[in-house]
């Protein structure tokens, strides 16, 4: 994703933030308000009826995915959730195909087959959004193994919540990380909620604790803070590629919102509002000289950019189910 | 030509798809060191490596999970699943993760993986250690289903399973481990979908897979001996079946029997039995009749066991049923 960047190098030059590290925050920061807005609009355009199915907004945990994804390559692979947005978009997957996927089109990323909750960009290493909770833990220690022997240094990550620490692929996966030195960094984004239930009621154990019994190293961050949250994987990811073995990073975050879109959340009593991780992301960069204006530029930007992914969508057709049924199987030799 | 066990044969099947292919890679419980339970990976990591061939801890989701993060990130991974009633704690993995992902991302990647796995009666296992449950997978769009019968059939189909780009479990029979027979040279090849009249007849078509087979061929000859002339198919893939020569063999014959250890309610025989009354319904002279195993879990004990398995006196008293 290329947005903010040039916003991000005049900001870093304009003020007191000229040094290379409070640029790239400048980056992330415009990613995070990318994939704020993004979402914003997808829960538009579900209120609408434009975009049909389920769907899960990941509002509040942006600093995750940008953090995470930015000490990763393209050739790094990772697998997602139900609540993928923003991974998809923070690993490379452009907003036009977004869309697209999104409103059932035929040139949507997965082809309009997939949708909010299965969205995939193989070319960009994002491995799926997967409707299963804790299913694409195993696909990305299978691809971390696959990345281990083909000895080139790149890693996988497996992002999931905490409501799939009780699934039981999930202890299986970290048990045969670490038995098996294999390159995977397991995300946890810990909302604190399970669906509809307070983890609280669910989990009678700390990943924490998990992690040391399966003898991987653990770093448990503020996930509604970019700079921490960038530091720690930055650290992890870097680990990685040096030994090879297994990391846990756990973000404690927020669900701003319901488990899906229109949940009445009666589960769910009104407290204080949350913290907003752009709002902390804004302040850091702010205090650290970033001028007012440029950072407002930042966010008009994203809107625009979202604005002309949605009517390029728009304009986009729907696929015929004769087009779906050629692909139930793939054809031609194995590779 | 020197004999070879079927278990033999799959053994060199995958030594040779290993030493072909940088990119196959064998995973699973007991495989490696052990030589996995039924000896079929015997000497396979030794020659190739602990990186080619992967004991894997107990863990049946998290391995048909990683099979498919390998065949998503360029391998080949042909797992073992040591009985086929051990499937059931992957069923996340096979069925709304392989089966769906290359559908499910629009076909930007092939998921080509190999599920071997061993069903059926006939060594007392009991109920967890025998079931057939092919048709579970049949029915899910996005997987192929394979059941060899022969030595044969048992190299081709693991050759042609392994570089298809699409998951396919891959049944052998664990009471054919032992069949001996010669492996033919050249070394021969077959294609998935594919079935082969193995025994013609005029009278009737008996179809069947696996195991079966042997007492679908076994019945033809007895048979015989009362004036009918059987034509056994041997299905090989199950998933997708070869409907065009079962309906050619049904328009010469008139008559069907579809034969399979499984469970016959709900079972591979009634998908076959209810196209044939379909597309077939002109051609038949009779009920079409299936064979399969009786609605119970399988039994342990030897008597139990042996008068639950469907075999040659049931095809038999089937073919008489199909003359109504």
């Amino acid at each position: 994703m290329s947005l903010g960047e040039p916003e991000a190098t005049a900001l870093a030059q304009s003020g007191k933030v000229a040094n290379s590290r409070m640029t790239k925050l400048a980056e992330l920061f415009g990613r995070m308000l990318l994939i704020r807005e993004a979402e914003r609009m997808v829960g538009v355009l579900f209120a609408d009826g434009e975009i049909p199915g389920f769907i899960h907004l990941s509002d509040g945990q942006e600093a995750i995915s940008v953090g995470v994804m930015a000490s990763m390559t393209e050739r790094d692979t990772i697998s997602s959730t139900h609540r993928g947005h923003g991974h998809a978009l923070a690993k490379g997957l452009s907003l036009e195909r977004f869309y697209k996927e999104l409103m059932g089109k035929a040139d949507g990323a997965c082809k309009g087959r997939g949708g909010s909750m299965h969205v995939a960009d193989l070319s960009v290493g994002m491995l799926g959004a997967n409707g299963i909770v804790g299913g694409g833990v195993a696909i990305a220690v299978g691809s971390g193994l696959a990345q281990k022997l083909k000895g080139e240094g790149t890693i996988a990550a497996s992002f999931f919540g905490d409501g799939a620490l009780a699934e039981g692929v999930f202890h299986e996966s970290l048990n045969i990380a670490s038995l098996m030195q294999i390159p995977v960094l397991f995300v946890c984004e810990n909302n604190g909620w399970s669906e509809f239930s307070p983890t609280s009621t669910q989990i009678i154990f700390s990943l924490k604790d998990l992690a040391a019994a399966h003898k991987i190293d653990y770093l448990g961050v503020d996930g509604s803070d970019l700079e921490e949250v960038s530091e720690a994987a930055a650290e992890l990811v870097g680990a990685i590629r040096c030994d090879s073995r297994p990391r846990v990073l756990e973000c404690f975050t927020v669900r701003a919102r319901g488990h899906y879109e229109g949940d009445p959340q009666r589960y769910r009593s009104s407290g204080a509002a949350p913290v907003d991780p752009l709002v902390t992301a804004r302040a850091m960069l702010e205090t650290s000289g970033a001028s007012v204006r440029a950072l407002d530029q930042l966010a008009e930007r994203a809107r625009v950019e979202v604005a002309a992914a949605i009517e390029t969508a728009r304009r986009s057709v729907e696929p015929t189910l004769q087009s779906a049924a050629e692909e139930v199987y793939a054809r031609g030799p194995a590779r | 030509m020197s004999e070879l066990r079927f278990a033999h044969v799959i053994n060199r099947a995958l030594d040779d798809a290993l030493a072909r292919d940088p990119a196959v890679v064998l995973m699973g419980e007991d495989i490696g060191r052990a030589g996995g339970s039924f000896a079929v990976t015997r000497g396979l990591m030794e020659k190739h490596g602990r990186s080619r061939v992967i004991d894997m801890p107990i863990s049946e989701n998290a391995i048909a999970g990683m099979a498919v993060g390998l065949a998503l990130s360029g391998y080949k991974p042909v797992v073992e699943i040591m009985f086929m009633d051990f499937i059931a704690l992957a069923m996340d993995a096979v069925v709304n993760q392989a089966a769906k992902l290359h559908f499910m991302f629009g076909g930007q990647s092939a998921v080509p993986l190999v599920i071997r796995t061993q069903h059926g009666g006939g060594l007392n296992a009991g109920p967890q250690h025998s079931q057939c449950l092919e048709a579970w997978f049949a029915h899910v769009p996005g997987l192929k289903v394979v059941c060899p019968a022969t030595l044969e059939d048992a190299y081709a189909l693991m050759q042609a399973s392994i570089d298809d780009p699409n998951p396919v479990l891959f049944i052998e029979h664990k009471a054919l481990y032992a069949m001996k027979g010669v492996l033919p040279s050249p070394l021969p090849t077959a294609r998935l979908g594919e079935a082969k009249i193995i025994r013609s007849g005029s009278d009737l078509t008996i179809v069947a897979y696996g195991s079966m087979v042997h007492k679908a061929l076994a019945a033809a000859r007895a048979l015989e001996n009362e004036g009918v002339s059987a034509e056994v198919i041997d299905l090989r893939t199950i998933q997708p079946w070869d409907e065009t020569i079962v309906l050619e063999s049904l328009s010469r014959t008139h008559r069907l029997v579809v034969a399979h250890e499984a469970v016959e309610a709900f079972g591979v025989g009634a998908e076959i039995a209810a196209r044939m009354a379909h597309v077939g319904f002109d051609e038949l002279d009779g009920p079409i009749v299936r064979v399969g195993g009786a609605f119970m879990p399988v039994p342990f004990g030897r008597g139990l066991e042996a008068a639950y398995l469907p075999g040659e006196a049931q095809i038999i008293k089937a073919a008489r049923a199909s003359y109504g």
